[in-house]
């Protein structure tokens, strides 16, 4: 796929991700459950629109006239979404690899927390995609970015921090069914509008 | 569209807020504790909101309409709305402020659908910054209205859904029924619901009042253009 082409940003978005979290644990040294949580899911947010801002900014307009020569817009989006989940699960599961390391911390129900992981990408792929999509056609800006797609966010956001809670406490699967549920709802919502609206965001 | 141009609805909506006014101060409310005559703000309240909704809708479906058909006029009524929708939000926090801070102790507790209206005013807000960021007068309609679709079902999940997941102060959330039948009894009805159908009458008035301005200013522009 596109980025892909370009390493430096894969490596330049784990760089970005290390050091946060180093920054962080020093300092940090040592948190409470809660903070630690919160913590993780903060430094995912930023590194998430920073990696996702990039997949339409980054486009030149002679490539974009090439995609738009090649595929139809609901293939465009769905590719980029699809890429941009990838690389935010290969992200989010290498931070929390390394943000377990230097923070200490006992998890409850890991693989709970990692499905947690896993649909934390999901969401942020979804909704970023869409919203840089936004953006990129408002004139390239970064701020607008963030002003956009934060409040956006914020509910998926707040789910998927109670979603974490409750497997770090290590309570039973069946507790959280209710948060999966409606977070998986709202994915498909959001992909479906982004389907819905892409077309007519793509032709100019 | 030509309804907008017509009397009998705005007089309606008069008489209508005129009668909530009277008879919501004057009837007879049900004692409850902790409530106590305060329950008479539901009367003001809830409607308020029930007219954002109606506003934040009434754009969505222009957003639509531009998409569609790309007819500019469509566009200055999806932000109008808009506009009109986040003065009625303000309305909707102050009175629930006062409310809060007489029942519940603190104007601002922490409420998940307090915190939940918040970040709907800053999706809104974002809409208008989005707006502003824009030159190009087709662009600028065509990207708004995409975020305006794309933020609607957002924002319903978040003041309908999340609430009440989570324990709220408000009636409806954590499990409770809301409107149910031991909110309201008939004789409160009686003037919930004129109240709700009387404020939303008024938001679309003020929203058709600032559409017609924008349009004459707008024709006045191209014909100063010409």
């Amino acid at each position: 796929m596109l980025e892909w082409r370009s390493k430096y940003v894969l490596n330049g978005l784990l760089l970005y991700v290390f050091a946060t979290i180093f920054v962080c644990y020093l300092s940090f040294k040592t948190t409470q459950p809660i903070v630690w949580n919160v913590l993780f899911w903060i430094i995912m947010l930023f590194a998430a629109v920073n990696a996702v801002a990039k997949s339409f900014i980054q486009e030149s307009n002679g490539r974009l006239l090439y995609y738009y020569s090649i595929a139809c817009a609901p293939a465009i989006i769905i590719a980029k979404t699809i890429y941009n989940f990838l690389l935010l699960l290969l992200i989010s599961f290498t931070a929390f690899l390394m943000y377990n390391l230097v923070f200490s911390n006992n998890l409850g129900n890991p693989l709970l927390y990692l499905i947690t992981i896993f649909l934390g990408s999901l969401s942020f792929s979804t909704v970023f995609t869409m919203t840089s999509a936004i953006a990129s056609k408002a004139g390239n800006n970064g701020t607008l970015m963030a002003v956009l797609s934060f409040p956006l966010i914020i509910p998926l956001l707040m789910l998927l921090i109670k979603l974490s809670k409750n497997a770090m406490d290590g309570l039973a699967g069946s507790v959280s069914y209710d948060e999966i549920g409606v977070i998986l709802l709202i994915n498909v919502i959001v992909v479906s509008i982004s389907l819905l609206l892409f077309p007519y965001l793509w032709r100019d | 569209m030509t309804i907008i141009y017509k009397k009998w609805w705005k007089i309606l909506a008069v008489l209508l807020v005129f009668y909530t006014l009277i008879s919501g101060f004057l009837f007879k409310v049900p004692s409850k504790v902790i409530l106590n005559e305060s329950i008479r703000n539901v009367y003001f309240h809830v409607p308020v909101w029930f007219a954002m909704l109606a506003l934040f809708g009434i754009s969505v479906y222009y957003s639509i309409k531009y998409l569609r058909y790309g007819n500019e006029t469509y566009d200055i009524v999806a932000v109008e709305a808009v506009n009109t929708g986040i003065l009625f939000y303000i309305f909707g926090l102050i009175t629930g402020m006062l409310w809060a801070k007489f029942t519940w102790g603190e104007a601002w507790s922490g409420d998940p659908k307090q915190n939940s209206a918040a970040i709907a005013f800053l999706i809104y807000c974002a809409y208008l910054v989005l707006r502003s960021s824009i030159d190009e007068e087709q662009k600028r309609a065509k990207i708004s209205s995409i975020y305006n679709i794309f933020a609607f079902p957002i924002m319903i999940v978040l003041l309908f859904v999340l609430p009440r997941l989570t324990d709220s102060l408000h009636p409806g959330n954590g499990g409770n029924p809301a409107f149910g039948k031991y909110d309201m009894n008939n004789q409160m009805r009686i003037v919930f619901w004129p109240a709700c159908i009387g404020w939303i009458l008024i938001g679309v008035w003020i929203a058709t009042i600032r559409y017609r301005i924008r349009n004459l200013e707008n024709k006045t522009i191209n014909k100063l253009n010409k």
